[in-house]
């Protein structure tokens, strides 16, 4: 009946045109300067505790230390969904989004308990992430093993 | 035989049913937006005292047919049918809520559509004898429904401008055969639709080829036209398929614009942050029990096609990248029978 009045195909292309667009511009300075913020916090730690006379190495492992948990922190008080809305890929791209995708569902899913929810959902989100960046990384590594050196 | 059936979708009742009572719940969101004062109660914790979200939303069920019964005085035991549905898979708020109840209950899953299915059973069932008094209930919790449906609520990700909010709300309505109306007179029951739309972002697409089919098939059935309408109703069409469904209906040259009303739409104002629009079984429920039947008894509207809305996927479905079959089921509620 609803296909008498209008095809499929000319209602997708309807659809398409009709519907509103994210916006561009104020999406991308979102990200721009929140991305940028939460970069400039880590490299503050960076600077700080290589300042302190910390080898490159150890200052940037911790750095990603205090990131995780500030992205952690923020999570949990409820108030990175709220950065998150504004900012999209500029929170989610750095370490602290990393974060936000694996608390975030351990907190929703705690009511299922601490196997079956938290211990199994916690990483529904980031799961994809670590099987594809492990898997690349593999990868790139045998590829330099042989080629690169 | 088949005398109450006319054209090829709808029926036209005999002794149609009346509405006697009607409650509405809704979340802390939803008390804050344009129709706040309309609603019996406002949750200012969306817990409501329970320890997960789907407990609270079988709980606001609870409550929403409680309420509706406390309203006229009537028990359970004095409703022959409950007609229940909600989102969550096995719809499991109403069942619980029903365990509770024991009320002969007939669960129900038509998605955003199931208030108006729930309304259309449940006015069958008197008109066809087989019951005094029926209950049509649904209940939706934009908590339970994300974690269901989405992602979890911390996450930080950011919502495409054609996404639906799911409102936290519970709506009951209680017909009689006994009763000075509002009355349901006709029901148009819809068709599973489904134009290739795969994007779980933008029901509101997906939904109105659904809601014009049955529109444009009540129609015919009945000979009516939009000008024998107050107002014409859709459940959670949103802004985009709002505008979706003026497109496909002018092409078979019916004008709604004037007497159309979303409830999706009403519910939130701009400034809410809910992009296209609110969605949900508890919508399209608390709108009707709370806005316009309030409204209808006041005059404001004499006549009008509630049509509620369903978009039929599943995260299943939708990860197997199948389109979105959906349905709108339509009644039609008169203030007087002439």
């Amino acid at each position: 009946m609803a296909k008498d009045v209008i095809k499929e195909h000319e209602y997708q292309e309807l659809v398409k045109k009709t519907e509103p667009k994210p916006n561009l511009i104020k999406n991308g300075i979102g990200a721009f300067v929140v991305g940028g913020i939460i970069c400039t916090i880590g490299q503050f730690f960076l600077s700080y505790f290589m300042q302190k006379g910390l080898k490159m190495q150890d200052a940037s492992t911790i750095t990603s230390i205090i990131m995780i948990f500030l992205g952690a922190f923020l999570t949990g008080l409820g108030v990175y969904d709220d950065i998150g809305k504004r900012a999209g890929a500029g929170s989610i791209v750095p370490i602290t989004g990393f974060s936000n995708s694996i608390v975030s569902p351990a907190m929703e899913f705690k009511r299922e308990g601490y196997v079956f929810g938290v211990g199994a959902k916690m990483f529904v989100i980031a799961g994809p992430v670590l099987v594809y960046g492990i898997t690349t990384s593999v990868i790139v590594g045998i590829l330099y093993y042989f080629f690169g050196r | 035989m088949m005398t109450k059936r006319i054209g090829t979708q709808t029926i036209k009742f005999q002794s149609p049913p009346s509405i006697i009572s009607r409650a509405s719940i809704v979340g802390p969101k939803e008390g804050q937006g344009p129709l706040k004062d309309y609603f019996d109660e406002i949750l200012t914790d969306d817990y409501v005292g329970e320890k997960s979200w789907e407990l609270a939303e079988s709980k606001i069920f609870e409550k929403a047919v409680d309420l509706a019964l406390k309203k006229v005085n009537l028990k359970p035991s004095d409703i022959n049918y409950l007609f229940g549905g909600d989102l969550l898979n096995q719809i499991i708020s109403s069942s619980f809520a029903a365990r509770s109840m024991q009320i002969p209950f007939f669960g129900l899953y038509g998605a955003c559509s199931t208030m108006a299915e729930a309304l259309s059973l449940a006015a069958m069932m008197i008109d066809g004898g087989f019951a005094d008094y029926t209950i049509a209930a649904t209940s939706s919790h934009f908590s339970s429904a994300e974690r269901q449906f989405r992602y979890p609520l911390e996450l930080g990700n950011q919502r495409t401008p054609t996404s639906q909010w799911t409102v936290t709300g519970a709506g009951a309505t209680i017909l009689s055969k006994y009763g000075n109306g509002p009355y349901i007179t006709y029901v148009t029951t819809g068709k599973v639709v489904d134009l290739g739309i795969k994007d779980a972002n933008n029901m509101g697409a997906a939904m109105a080829p659904a809601a014009a089919d049955t529109i444009i098939n009540h129609f015919r059935d009945t000979g009516f036209s939009p000008t024998d309408y107050d107002l014409v109703v859709t459940g959670d069409l949103g802004r985009v398929g709002s505008d979706l469904l003026y497109e496909i209906l002018a092409r078979e040259g019916f004008d709604i614009k004037d007497i159309h009303m979303d409830c999706g739409l009403e519910i939130f104002d701009e400034s809410q942050d809910i992009q296209a629009g609110g969605s949900g079984c508890g919508c399209s429920a608390v709108v009707l029990n709370g806005y316009l039947l309030s409204e209808m008894s006041k005059g404001l509207f004499n006549r009008i096609f509630f049509m509620a809305t369903g978009a039929l996927l599943s995260t299943t479905s939708t990860q197997q990248g199948e389109s979105i079959p959906c349905i709108a089921h339509g009644v039609v509620i008169e203030r007087f029978l002439n």
